[in-house]
């Protein structure tokens, strides 16, 4: 066997461009992705800043941290929105994808360089304008916007008339623009670059993950881009009534356009991870993945599925009772492809030869965890049972058992997964673990209590609590503090593994079990890859 | 970051090398390998693609029409229909239909049925009349919505005459009889879904219309 990449990696300079060419003007999808993680990180520093004074807040009863109300639900609703427009979808789709997709194709580069450039850079400036959201007048009650993540009118209209919520409409719409752009570049690189050989069917199931993810957005985001130019309008004074029942509008289309594009959202920032563990699992269990295809079409289905659940989100609106019977039995029917996604996993690793690395210890939590928060999912799935746990903290344990920890674990494996193959060095074996563990204790102790807390009847989004649920928010309280333990655990590690102790990685640093493209190159692999295609052979696996 | 440009062989891939082109690539281009197809390939791509994004845009913004139709249609959100003429048979069956009224947002008009309810027959043509008085000393313009409950009954309710979605303007101290005829379509009783309902209510709501277009329209249809 010969190496795959072209002649030109002997180049000592690797064509590299000086620093500010090479991060400023970057179309390197390597370089990009890069960028991306690096903005994943500060965004999700910031939206774990405002959901520890949430904990600190929450920790007892009574008003501790926060001076107004206001403020309280302004950081509820930023947490919100940083968390999945600035963290999850740009580490996941943006890192990981820019990263690893063109490489396990067998691709160069993405298919649209210089538009993958504008798609980054689109989002510090929306960064930018939701955190000048925060000190400019909201409503009468203060500064920033505290209307939910969701934005209902006539909260979002005529209950925040400050500018507050115009600059978050501008970064919304320039982080959806950019995600738009991402998911045209993905797709059309996917469909059309692949390497000689590399059927749909061969294709890495992270590459299917991104693909299907990318339809997505492409189909959901335009939604909201629109909704959130008919609440722009709406705002402006003599403007338009669109959710203005007294101009003959109805805010419960909001909801229906809010959620229509909601809830893929939810799979868009799922269905990369399902990707990363796939690869995961095979690898330190050295099987291919059980039921390839199954897998790949599994996550086809989620996605054609998810498009059309939305309104699980609005039972209690008041809709028709055949309407809630639509909706809840549309709903039960995803996790018949979200079980065929888990029972794989477990059947890739059934009768494997098993290492439990530290990305495979994230790959499992992963399952873990996202099983839980599918379970609650299903019982929230009932309109009748729904119509009890509707906005209470059961709701926030749910989807923080499938994002906070199912699409995060997802992030952590695919960083700990790539971490050799990204930066040519290896992490640190200790100070991840400690990452690792102080992390899953944490999260669990936060949101487990959560559950119970529902259950108890105590609704989400309020500052302060009857005393009678001081012990879980307690708990909760103490987890939080064991997270930031382990995320300054995972800044020991980052600084511990890239600059103290640098230990340079393998071309294939995972042995045998790792079989997709990008192990096949150096780590970290050359600036351009591929000047000559890699064939791939009939007979190769996944 | 380590630079790690050695060309070794790796042992572990399913990889062949496409020996038969020598080093032909002088740039760093890298996608001169096979360019010339992928870029008219990407090019219809990105149309298609970019075609498809404007076209759930332009949905999203065609929801309005899209949503008052499936609302008119389904009666969905409790949206009655409206018809010229009472074509429905009169049959035995009879609900009682209850009338509510509100006001929003601190509109100072004292606003209420005259009378809160009555036994109708399905089919059978009913006129039910609302009283709106002002309470100030400003003439005020305002506007009403309305909608029925239970909402499955909402399709077959059905109004000849409201005065729904049209500017009304009261003088200071005022009274205003609106007048709204209406009828339940018989064909309710075919559908064994609705068996149950024994009541039903219309409520309207007014709002205050800040800036009156001066156009007071009569009635709608």
């Amino acid at each position: 066997m010969v190496s795959i990449y072209g002649d030109d990696a002997h180049d000592h300079d690797d064509g590299k461009p000086g620093f500010w060419a090479r991060w400023f003007y970057s179309t390197n999808h390597k370089d990009i992705g890069t960028l991306y993680l690096i903005f994943g990180i500060i965004s999700g520093l910031i939206g774990g800043y405002l959901s520890f004074m949430m904990r600190m807040e929450l920790g007892e009863p009574g008003i501790q941290v926060f001076d107004s109300y206001h403020t309280y639900n302004v950081f509820v609703s930023m947490h919100g929105l940083i968390m999945i427009f600035f963290m999850v979808m740009p580490a996941l789709i943006g890192g990981f994808g820019n990263w690893f997709v063109p490489i396990m194709i067998g691709a160069p580069d993405m298919a649209f360089p210089r538009m993958n450039n504008l798609s980054f850079w689109l989002l510090p400036v929306a960064l930018i304008c939701l955190m000048i959201s925060f000190f400019v007048p909201g409503s009468a009650a203060g500064n920033g916007f505290g209307g939910g993540w969701v934005m209902y009118p006539p909260l979002s209209t005529s209950g925040s008339p400050g500018p507050a919520f115009d600059f978050i409409i501008i970064g919304l719409l320039a982080a959806g623009f950019s995600s738009i752009f991402g998911a045209i570049n993905f797709i059309t690189t996917i469909l059309n670059m692949r390497a000689p050989g590399m059927t749909m069917h061969k294709m890495p199931l992270f590459a299917w993950g991104v693909l299907v993810t990318a339809f997505l957005l492409l189909l959901a985001l335009p939604v909201l881009a629109a909704a959130l130019f008919m609440l722009f309008t709406d705002r402006i004074d003599g403007g338009t009534g669109f959710f203005n029942p007294a101009m003959g509008g109805d805010p419960e289309m909001f909801q229906h356009l809010f959620w229509f594009f909601g809830h893929p959202e939810v799979y868009i920032m799922i269905l990369p991870a399902f990707g990363i563990v796939s690869h995961v699992i095979s690898t330190f269990s050295k099987k291919p993945i059980f039921g390839y295809l199954g897998m790949a079409y599994a996550m086809v289905a989620i996605g054609v599925v998810g498009f059309v659940v939305w309104a699980h989100h609005m039972y209690t609106v008041g809709m028709d009772v055949n309407l809630k019977a639509y909706f809840l039995a549309a709903t039960l029917v995803i996790a018949v492809p979200t079980g065929v996604k888990i029972f794989s996993w477990l059947a890739t690793m059934w009768g494997g030869s098993i290492t439990m690395t530290l990305p495979m210890l994230w790959a499992n939590a992963f399952i873990f965890l996202f099983v839980v928060g599918g379970v609650t999912g299903v019982v929230l799935a009932n309109a009748g049972v729904d119509a009890a746990l509707h906005d209470t903290y059961y709701v926030v344990a749910h989807f923080h058992y499938v994002l906070s920890m199912g699409a995060v674990f997802g992030i952590f494996t695919g960083f700990y997964y790539w971490f050799g193959k990204m930066f040519g060095v290896m992490y640190n074996k200790f100070w991840g673990a400690v990452h690792f563990w102080l992390f899953f204790v944490g999260v669990n102790m936060v949101f487990f209590p959560q559950h119970f807390l529902g259950m108890q009847g105590m609704p989400r989004r309020y500052v302060d609590y009857p005393v009678e649920f001081s012990l879980y928010n307690q708990i909760s309280t103490y987890g939080a503090y064991v997270t930031l333990a382990g995320v300054a655990a995972f800044f020991v590690m980052l600084i511990w593994s890239l600059i103290i102790k640098r230990v340079p990685a393998d071309d294939n640093y995972w042995g045998e079990g790792a079989t997709t493209l990008e192990w096949t190159l150096p780590s970290p692999p050359p600036y351009h890859q591929f000047n000559t295609l890699p064939r791939i052979s009939d007979d190769d696996g996944h | 970051m380590i630079d790690n440009s050695e060309n070794k062989p790796n042992t572990q891939q399913a990889v062949e090398l496409n020996d038969s082109q020598p080093n032909d690539n002088t740039s760093h281009d890298n996608t001169s390998n096979n360019a010339a197809p992928n870029e008219s390939g990407n090019k219809k791509t990105l149309t298609i693609l970019a075609g498809v994004a404007l076209g759930m845009l332009s949905l999203g913004f065609a929801s309005k029409p899209l949503y008052d139709t499936f609302c008119k249609v389904t009666g969905y959100g409790g949206t009655t229909r409206q018809a010229d003429v009472n074509k429905s048979e009169v049959i035995e069956r009879s609900v009682t239909v209850n009338f509510d009224s509100n006001v929003s947002g601190g509109l100072p008009w004292e606003f209420k049925p005259a009378i809160n309810s009555v036994d109708v027959q399905l089919g059978q043509s009913t006129l039910a009349y609302y009283e709106a008085v002002n309470t100030t000393d400003r003439a005020i313009t305002g506007t009403s919505t309305f909608n029925v409950t239970p909402i499955k009954a909402a399709p077959y309710f059905i109004k000849t005459e409201c005065f729904c979605f049209t500017e009304q303007r009261i003088e200071p101290g005022q009274t205003v009889s609106f007048p709204v005829i209406f009828h339940i379509d018989a064909l309710m009783d075919t559908e064994s879904r609705l068996d149950d309902i024994k009541d039903i209510t219309l409520s309207y709501t007014f709002f205050e219309v800040e800036n009156p277009t001066g156009k007071l329209a009569e009635k709608t249809n």
